[in-house]
C-alpha cells in the first residue's frame, strides 16, 4: 500500500518533470533566435527591412545593423522560419545569402538605399 | 538586459589620454569612450563593440566603458554598436580621446538624438504629449525645489507664492496642482497632506530630469491625473557626481545648502546621501504693511538611495528613506511664534511638518528576451503637520501606503505592447481644525481609504506614423465605490515633419479641501461646507462617502496638439499648437464670493476649463535657444451665483525664454546667459465690497515679469551662478486685505496675484567631484 503511494507520487513527478520539459521546449520554440546576412546601407534600410520582417506572423522582435549587415531575429519557430523571414525582406528589395530581392522590388527603393551601387555604397561612408 | 552602468572617468580620461604617447612602435592606440546619448548624466556602456574594418580588428569597452584599440594609420573609421542601441560609424582624424554617445533603439518611450539637443524637448516618438526636461533646464533659473523650476517651462503655468506658505503653487491646462499627478519616480508624491508644500520638500538638485505630459496621463500611476502628469527622476547613485555641493543665498535673506555623495558599495550596490537644509531668519518687510514679505522658514531634508543592478539576471532595484523637516512662520512683524496665538494681538502662522518616506522597487528584464519585464513598486509615507493661522488651528496627519505589481510583454510581435498591473492603496487622515475664523469650535475629520485596482494599457506602433495607447483600470475603492477609468491616446505623423497626437481620459478624485486650500484659513472668512441635505441638488438617496460630505470630483480630459517642424535657414523651428478641454462631471468649487465666508460645495450645472496654447523654439544659431508661447484659457466654474471664471487665473499668458551660451577660451569654461520673461493678463477677483474698495475693480492688474541668470562655470568641476529675479521691481499693491483688522472678517491675505517683494538677486555656487 505504502509502496504503491510512493510510485504513484513517483509517477506523478515524472509527469510533472515532463511536462514541464515539454514547456520548456515549447518557450524555446516559441521564442527561437536567429540572424540573417541581409545587404543594405543606410537608416531608410533599416527602417524597411525591420518593418517587413516583424509583419511576418511569427516574427517577435527583429534588429538589423547597418554596419554588420545583421538581422536578428526572435520568432516563434512553430509559426515561421528563417527562410520565410530572409523570403520577406528579399520581397521589400534587399538581398540575402539565400534570396535575392526581385528587381521589381530593388528597383522601388529609395535611390539612396541602392546598395548594389558601388556609388551608393561609398556615399554612405 | 546585459548593460551594467560604471562611473564615467570623462574628465581625468580625458586628461590620461592626452599624456598617453600617440605613437608607439609606428601604432596608433585610440582611446575612448562610449555613453548612452540621452541620459541625463553620462551612463557609460560596458560591452560595446568598437570594430575597425579596414584591419578587421576589434574590441569591447570595459566596465567604464572606455576601450583602447590599436590601429596602423590615421584616418580611421570605426563602427561602434551595443545591444539595444543603434550603431554608429566614427571619422577618427587624430588621436583625441574618443567620447562618444550612442542612441537606444527607437521606441514609443525612447527617444533618438544626435546633434546637441535643446534642454527641453517633445520627442517625436512618444504617442503622449510629453515634454521632457533635462538637467540643463533646471540650471536655468534660481530653482531650490520643485516649486520654482517650472518657471522656464510654458506648460506649466507658476503663481507668485503667497505670503504666509511662502511656496508657489503650479496650474496646467488652467488647472491647480490638485488635478496633476506629480511623481516622483513614478510614485505620487504631492499628494494627500502634502498638496499644498509639497512641491517644496523636492530640492532643485535632487531631479535628474522631469517628463510633463499634458492631458490624460497613463493609467499605470492611477485614476486622480486630470490635467495631465508631472514626472521627477531623481538623483540616482550609479550615474550622479561621487560629490556634489551646491550653496544659494538671495537678497530676501534665504540661504540653501546642497550635498550629494555617492559611493560604489559592491559591483552590484551603489549608495547615495543626498542633504538639504535651507533658511531664511530674516523679518523682511519691503511693503512696510506690517505683514512679512515672505515666511521665516527653515528646512532640513535628508534621502539615502541605495540602487542594485545585476545585469546579467537582469535585475535592478531601488531602495529609498527620507525624512523631511519643514517649518515656517509668517504673518505681521510683532508675531511671537513662541506664544499662544490667543495670548497676543499680532496674527501670525505657524506651519511644523515632519514627515518620513520609505520607497522600494525591483525591476527584472528577462535577458534573453527583452521585451519581457516585470516589476514591483511600493511605497510609505508619514506625514504630520501642525499649524496655526491666527486664532485658527490646522493640523494633519496622512498615512500613505503604496504598492504596484507591473508586467509588461508584448502581443505577437515588438510592435503590440502589453502591461498588466495590480495596485493598492491605502491613505489615512486625521484633521483638526477650526471652521470659524475665530478657533472656538474645533472640528475633527477622520478617514480611511483603501483601493484596489487591476490595469492594462495596451500599446500599438507601426513603427511608421501611427501610434495609439489604450489604458483601462478598474478600481474598487472603499469610498468611491467600483469604477472604471479609461485612458486612450494617438499619434500620426501626417507628414515627416507634422505630428498629430490626441487623448482622452476620465479622472476621478478625493478633494482633501483643507490641505489642497491652506489659504482658506490666511482670511479672516469663516469656512462652510455645504453638504447634502444643504444643498438641494443633491440626491439624499445617493451616498456622499465619508470626505467633508461632499462628492468625489470627476472629469474627463480631451484634447489633441499639432507639432510642426518648418526649415527656417539651415535649422529647424518647431511650431506648435494644443488645445485641451476639461468637463467636470462633478466638481467641488472653493468659493469666496460670499462677505465672511469661504464655502466648500459640489456644484450643480457644468465647469469646464479650455486652454489653447501656441509655441515656438527655434535655434537661431548655435548655442542659442529662443522659446516662445502664448496661451490663453478659457475657464468657466458652476458657482452658486452663476458660472464665472475661477479666481486669480488669468486669461492670457505671453512666455519668452532666451538662452545663449558663449564659449570660453578654454574648453568647458563657457559663459551661460538665460531671460525669461512673462506676462500675465487679468485675473477675476472675488465680486466683494472690501475687494472693490481696494482695487476698484474686480480685476487685477496684468503682471510682467522679467528674470536673468548668468551662468559662468569653470571646467567641469565648478560653477558660479548669479539672477535677479523680477528685474523690473514689480509688486502687488497691498497684498493684503484689511490687514490693520486681521481678526475682522475682512481680513483677507490669500488674494495674490503678483509678486509682494519685488526684485530680488541671488546667487551661488555648484562644485562636482568625480
Amino acid at each position: 500500500m505504502k509502496n504503491n503511494q510512493k510510485t504513484k507520487s513517483m509517477k506523478n513527478l515524472i509527469t510533472l518533470l515532463a511536462v514541464f520539459m515539454a514547456m520548456n521546449l515549447s518557450a524555446q520554440d516559441k521564442n527561437a533566435k536567429g540572424s540573417l546576412e541581409v545587404d543594405g546601407v543606410c537608416g531608410m534600410c533599416k527602417a524597411r527591412i525591420e518593418k517587413a520582417a516583424i509583419k511576418l506572423t511569427g516574427v517577435k522582435s527583429v534588429q538589423w545593423s547597418v554596419e554588420s549587415h545583421e538581422l536578428k531575429v526572435i520568432y516563434d519557430a512553430r509559426k515561421t522560419n528563417l527562410d520565410s523571414i530572409a523570403k520577406q525582406v528579399a520581397n521589400v528589395g534587399h538581398d540575402t545569402k539565400k534570396f535575392t530581392a526581385p528587381d521589381a522590388a530593388y528597383n522601388a527603393v529609395n535611390p539612396c538605399c541602392k546598395y548594389r551601387d558601388e556609388e551608393v555604397i561609398k556615399a554612405h561612408q | 538586459m546585459d548593460i551594467s552602468f560604471k562611473k564615467n572617468i570623462g574628465f581625468t580620461g580625458l586628461m590620461l589620454a592626452l599624456m598617453v604617447p600617440a605613437l608607439m612602435n609606428g601604432q596608433i592606440t585610440l582611446k575612448g569612450e562610449l555613453f548612452d546619448s540621452t541620459a541625463g548624466q553620462k551612463q557609460t556602456l560596458f560591452g560595446a563593440n568598437v570594430y575597425h574594418p579596414q584591419s578587421q580588428s576589434g574590441t569591447i569597452t570595459d566596465e567604464n566603458g572606455e576601450f583602447s584599440l590599436e590601429i596602423s594609420r590615421l584616418p580611421a573609421r570605426l563602427v561602434v554598436s551595443y545591444v539595444g542601441y543603434q550603431s554608429d560609424t566614427l571619422d577618427i582624424k587624430d588621436v583625441s580621446f574618443i567620447s562618444y554617445g550612442l542612441s537606444p533603439e527607437s521606441d514609443l518611450e525612447q527617444v533618438v538624438v544626435k546633434t546637441r539637443r535643446s534642454s527641453q524637448f517633445i520627442s517625436s516618438f512618444s504617442t503622449e504629449q510629453v515634454i521632457r526636461v533635462s538637467s540643463d533646464e533646471l540650471l536655468k533659473a534660481a530653482c531650490c525645489n520643485l516649486s520654482e523650476s517650472f518657471e522656464t517651462n510654458p506648460a506649466i503655468d507658476v503663481n507668485f507664492s503667497d505670503a504666509v506658505t511662502g511656496t508657489k503653487q503650479i496650474k496646467m491646462l488652467g488647472l491647480t496642482s490638485p488635478y496633476i499627478l506629480i511623481t516622483a519616480e513614478n510614485i505620487p508624491v504631492v499628494r494627500g497632506a502634502a498638496q499644498s508644500l509639497g512641491l517644496s520638500y523636492v530640492p532643485g538638485t535632487w531631479v535628474e530630469s522631469m517628463q510633463i505630459t499634458k492631458g490624460a496621463g497613463s493609467v499605470i500611476n492611477g485614476y486622480e491625473s486630470i490635467a495631465g502628469q508631472i514626472n521627477v527622476e531623481l538623483q540616482k547613485p550609479v550615474s550622479d557626481q561621487p560629490f556634489y555641493f551646491n550653496a544659494f543665498l538671495a537678497g530676501n535673506g534665504r540661504q540653501e545648502f546642497n550635498a550629494h555623495l555617492n559611493t560604489v558599495v559592491s559591483d552590484k550596490w551603489h549608495t547615495g546621501i543626498y542633504l538639504h537644509g535651507n533658511q531664511r531668519q530674516r523679518s523682511v518687510d519691503r511693503n512696510n504693511d506690517g505683514y512679512l514679505d515672505t515666511p521665516i522658514a527653515k528646512q532640513l531634508n535628508v534621502l539615502n538611495r541605495w540602487q542594485y543592478i545585476d545585469g546579467e539576471r537582469g535585475l535592478v532595484s531601488f531602495i529609498n528613506a527620507r525624512v523631511l523637516r519643514d517649518h515656517k512662520i509668517s504673518g505681521q512683524s510683532a508675531f511671537r511664534a513662541d506664544l499662544a496665538p490667543q495670548s497676543q494681538n499680532a496674527w501670525g502662522s505657524t506651519i511644523e511638518t515632519d514627515r518620513a518616506d520609505l520607497s522600494a522597487k525591483l525591476g527584472y528584464v528577462n535577458p534573453d528576451i527583452t521585451w519581457q519585464t516585470a516589476g514591483i513598486q511600493g511605497a510609505w509615507s508619514l506625514h504630520n503637520q501642525k499649524s496655526s493661522f491666527g486664532l485658527r488651528p490646522y493640523d494633519i496627519d496622512h498615512q500613505s501606503a503604496y504598492l504596484t505589481l507591473l508586467y509588461n510583454s508584448i502581443i505577437s510581435d515588438t510592435r503590440h505592447k502589453i502591461k498588466f498591473g495590480l495596485n493598492g492603496t491605502y491613505d489615512h487622515y486625521e484633521e483638526r481644525l477650526s471652521l470659524d475664523a475665530l478657533g472656538v469650535n474645533e472640528t475633527r475629520f477622520n478617514r480611511t481609504e483603501r483601493g484596489i485596482g487591476v490595469f492594462t494599457e495596451y500599446a500599438f506602433n507601426d513603427l511608421d506614423k501611427l501610434g495609439v495607447t489604450l489604458g483601462l483600470r478598474l478600481d474598487q475603492h472603499n469610498l468611491l465605490g467600483l469604477f472604471f477609468t479609461p485612458r486612450l491616446h494617438l499619434k500620426y505623423q501626417i507628414l515627416p515633419e507634422t505630428t498629430l497626437r490626441g487623448s482622452i481620459g476620465r479622472g476621478k478624485r478625493i478633494p482633501n479641501i483643507f490641505s489642497e486650500h491652506l489659504n482658506v484659513f490666511t482670511t479672516g472668512r469663516n469656512i462652510i461646507i455645504e453638504t447634502g441635505s444643504d444643498r438641494p441638488e443633491n440626491n439624499p438617496q445617493e451616498s456622499t462617502g465619508n470626505f467633508y460630505g461632499l462628492h468625489p470630483e470627476i472629469a474627463w480630459n480631451y484634447g489633441f496638439s499639432l507639432q510642426q517642424k518648418i526649415s527656417v535657414g539651415t535649422r529647424k523651428m518647431t511650431l506648435g499648437f494644443d488645445y485641451y478641454r476639461t468637463d467636470f462631471e462633478r466638481q467641488v468649487v472653493v468659493d469666496w464670493e460670499q462677505v465672511g465666508s469661504v464655502r466648500f460645495y459640489n456644484n450643480v450645472g457644468s465647469s469646464w476649463a479650455q486652454s489653447y496654447q501656441f509655441d515656438l523654439s527655434y535655434r537661431p544659431w548655435d548655442l542659442f535657444d529662443m522659446q516662445l508661447a502664448y496661451k490663453y484659457y478659457d475657464l468657466s466654474t458652476a458657482f452658486d451665483s452663476g458660472d464665472k471664471r475661477p479666481i486669480l487665473t488669468p486669461e492670457h499668458r505671453v512666455f519668452a525664454n532666451l538662452a545663449y551660451e558663449l564659449k570660453g577660451i578654454r574648453p568647458n569654461h563657457p559663459l551661460k546667459f538665460d531671460v525669461t520673461f512673462n506676462w500675465l493678463g487679468n485675473q477675476r477677483l472675488p465680486e466683494l465690497p472690501q475687494v472693490a474698495a481696494l482695487y476698484g475693480q474686480s480685476f487685477t492688474p496684468t503682471v510682467m515679469t522679467l528674470s536673468g541668470q548668468i551662468t559662468k562655470q569653470w571646467g567641469p568641476h565648478f560653477d558660479l551662478y548669479f539672477g535677479v529675479e523680477n528685474i523690473g521691481d514689480l509688486r502687488q499693491d497691498q497684498p493684503i486685505i484689511n490687514g490693520d483688522q486681521p481678526f475682522d472678517s475682512d481680513f483677507d491675505s490669500s488674494m495674490v496675484y503678483g509678486p509682494i517683494f519685488g526684485r530680488m538677486w541671488y546667487t551661488g555656487m555648484r562644485y562636482k567631484f568625480e
